[in-house]
Formats: structure tokens, sequence, C-alpha cells
């Protein structure tokens, strides 16, 4: 480990790696850490990704893909199921990944391009001087190093603090913060190209239950909740238990995994002096589906970008990396995460006679030229007592 | 206090993203709160796993 890099990187995930990735290729010097001793576990995902977004990054691989999804089939709290298949998603279809392997091959091309990669290091605070980040002190193995850099990357996930110690708030609001649990599930009797969506306010409040599949008879069967809807006894783990007594009773649990997704607004401002925030760490999981694996890929590689940029200017101050900042929020993700946001707001409303109203619809449509909008517009003719949320919807998509 | 029950928590941070004070931090598989806890109880109410207690003092 050098004591000095144009770019030092905290976290070794997907945003991580891109951002370490990119950076050694424009010809910086980049490290990226990460806290645990291997990268890639535990997994904290239910690991599914647009085929189209994924290819923008690196070329799909069957060594991390566990399973590419033609389709998708959204289940109401009555059981009126709605499915959407692969013409009619267009670009929507994608893969569900193996993020064992997946992370890995991120980070090796990182390191390949040129990054250094240490695991089992922590930063434990930032040098900062005059409120400036500097770069950060690590924990390498137990033993406290000074790491210095003109741009530190902060890409360290849900349970960031780094971003929090040069003084961003980054508190993730109670009810923004979806509770998960999720088990891969063996054994059971699945479609292998589908991806299920269950809906109810009685089996996920104000989230939904997934099942995405590993393969032939295995899934990532997963819940999420809205943190104000989590109490003792109503809890994201056991709710999850209850479904898979419903409805997978012979699955074999071969992993458990749990974790937190933000579905609030991003950081209100996601650059320092010295500092730039990406993917979970900024919240910038997408609010509706709590997918974050491809925003914090895009925010990575734009971080580094501009950070590339900045340091050849001489000039790593806050308004110098602000374009960073401004790329995100104007580009589609930035878009389609306000939209999202918007939408998940209405959503979260909708009581299970109207989500059963809705997804009873959709069944009933001919969905040869789907759209989210002329499905609304549908829903609309069909459903006058909810027009109420269909106009807002409506507002929202057009 | 906040005790964490160690033989339930699932080390997935979701509780540090929550947390006002900036008092929880997770270290690899190892959570840990600092004296900056308040006691609020946001982070017992969002763990997935029920991991997190607020104890009163005089039973601890």
């Amino acid at each position: 480990m050098k004591r000095r890099y144009d770019v030092l990187v905290v976290g070794g995930g997907p945003g991580g790696a891109i951002a370490a990735r990119t950076a050694a290729e424009k010809g910086l010097s980049a490290c990226l850490i990460e806290k645990r001793p291997a990268i890639g576990v535990p997994v904290r995902c239910a690991e599914g990704i647009g085929k189209e977004t994924l290819k923008g990054f690196i070329e799909p691989d069957d060594r991390w893909i566990s399973a590419e999804v033609h389709g998708a089939q959204f289940v109401a709290p009555d059981g009126t199921s709605m499915s959407v298949e692969r013409k009619m998603a267009g670009s929507k279809v994608g893969y569900i990944l193996d993020r064992k392997i997946f992370d890995r091959e991120l980070v090796w091309q990182a390191a390949a391009a040129g990054a250094d990669i240490f695991v089992k290091t922590r930063a434990v605070a930032p040098i900062l001087d005059d409120g400036r980040v500097r770069g950060a002190t690590v924990s390498f193995c137990g033993e406290d190093r000074k790491v210095e850099a003109d741009v530190v990357i902060a890409a360290d996930g849900i349970e960031s603090k780094f971003a929090r110690w040069c003084g961003l708030d980054t508190t993730v609001p109670m009810r923004e913060l979806m509770s998960c649990a999720q088990y891969v599930l063996a054994d059971i009797d699945i479609d292998p190209y589908v991806t299920v969506f269950y809906f109810g306010n009685r089996i996920a409040p104000e989230g939904y239950i997934w099942v995405f599949p590993k393969g032939v008879r295995m899934a990532n069967v997963g819940i999420g909740i809205s943190g104000r809807k989590s109490r003792d006894g109503h809890r994201a783990r056991q709710l999850l238990d209850r479904f898979i007594a419903d409805t997978f009773p012979r699955g074999k649990m071969v992993e458990c995994i749990v974790g937190g997704v933000s579905v609030c607004r991003p950081l209100p401002c996601t650059v320092a002096d010295g500092l730039m925030v990406v993917g979970d760490a900024a919240r910038l999981a997408d609010p509706m589906t709590g997918g974050g694996i491809a925003n914090a890929m895009i925010t990575g590689k734009l971080a580094a970008g501009v950070a590339a940029e900045a340091i050849g200017k001489g000039d790593v101050g806050r308004d110098s990396l602000r374009g960073y900042d401004d790329a995100w929020r104007s580009s589609v993700m930035g878009k389609s995460l306000e939209k999202n946001y918007r939408i998940k707001e209405i959503f979260i409303t909708l009581d299970d006679a109207k989500l059963n109203a809705l997804i009873q619809t959709g069944s009933r449509l001919d969905l040869k030229d789907f759209s989210v909008l002329t499905l609304v517009k549908e829903l609309m003719k069909r459903n006058p007592k909810m027009l109420l949320e269909l106009k807002n919807l409506y507002a929202v998509l057009k | 206090m906040l005790v964490i029950h160690r033989d339930i928590c699932g080390y997935c941070g979701a509780c540090v993203s929550v947390c006002p004070e900036g008092a929880l931090e997770l270290i690899d598989a190892y959570l840990t709160v600092d004296d900056r806890c308040t006691a609020c109880r946001i982070c017992t109410r969002i763990c997935p796993l029920g991991a997190l207690e607020v104890a009163d003092e005089a039973t601890v």
C-alpha cells in the first residue's frame, strides 16, 4: 500500500470496483479498500439487473449469471396474477447474477487496469485538512495507516459511514428503509425464466416479496417491508417465513441473507471538497424496485471520470467535483430515480382492494403494446374508485 | 442502553443507515454501538431479525 494515491475508493462492491477500474483506465493511481476479508461475500442482494445496463459495463459471462429472465409475473393479494413477457417488456429483461463471482470479476478488472486492491482494510476516519478530505486513515488487518488521496470515492454501501464522517447527513428515514430478508431456496417448483413479485399489505407492507430464479429449481426468495411496518412478531424474516411455509413448504434454505435498502430520495449533495459518494452510500437504490447494482456502477463510472478531470485541473474542491452530482441528476438514471420515487409514494398508499383491482385489470388487458402508461390509462377507465391515485400516477408517468 | 444480540444479528448494516446519531458501525461481521446512542429505538424497529433491544439500565 502506497502512502499516496490520486483516488482512494472505499468499498469493493460494484460501485467501488467500477470507480477504481475507470480511474485506473484514465491513468490515475487508484486504490480500492474493502473492509471484509473477501470480495463478493456476504451477498446482500436479490441479484437482479437489466441486460442492457449491465452490458454497458461488462460483457455478460455465464460464470456469474445464474439465470436469464424473459418475463415477470405480478401477484395480487387475492392471488390474481398478471404476466409481462419478453416481447412486451422490451429492454426490461435481465439477468439474475451470482454476486459472489460477479463482484470478484469487477474487482479483478479494476486490478488488471492497474488499481491497487486491499481487503480486510477498513477506513476508520477521513484525513481532514481545514474541512477538505485529503484521504483516509485505514485499518489494514488491524494496523492503522494513513493513505493520502486527492479524491476519496465513498462506495461503502447502505452502512456507509465515510460521507457522514465528512459532514454529509446520510441518515435514511425509518419509513424509507426497507427491512429485507432473503433465502436462497433449493428444490422448489419455479419457472426458471420468470421473476415473480407478490404484493399485499398483509404479506409485505409497503414492499413486496420476490422470487428471482437462480437456475433450475432454485431461487432467491425474499421480502422487503417498510421500516415503519417492522416490529416484534412482524419482522421481515418472520413474514418471509410465513410466506415460504405457505408457498414453498418443501424448499431447502441454502443461504440466509438480511439487509437494508433505502427507498428515499438521494443525498441532497453527493460531493464535498475531495469527496464523492456513489451507489447505495449516496442512497441511489431505485425507490420503486430497490435495485441498486446498476445505479452504483453508473455513478462509480461518472465519479471516476469527473475525478480524473478535476485532478487534471489541479482543483478537487466541491465546485470542481460538482459536475458529477449534476451529471447523474440530469441523466436518464437521475430522472428515473425521481419519477420512481413519486410512483413509490403513490403505490404505498394502495390498500389490498386497490392492489387487487390493479392487477385484475392488468391481467385482462391485451398487453401486445404494453407500456406502463397505457396500462394506467386502461386502469383509469376500469377502476373509477381509484381515479385519484391513478390520476396522480398518470401525472408522474406522462 | 442498546443491547446487541450477537447470536441473532445478521451483520447487514441496515441499522447503521437509520441511526440519526451515527452511533452504530458495522465492522465486517461485528456491529458496534458507541456512547452517542440515545436509545431512540429506530434501529430496534427496523432490524430484519430483531437483534437489537433497548434494555432498562436497571435490568442490565
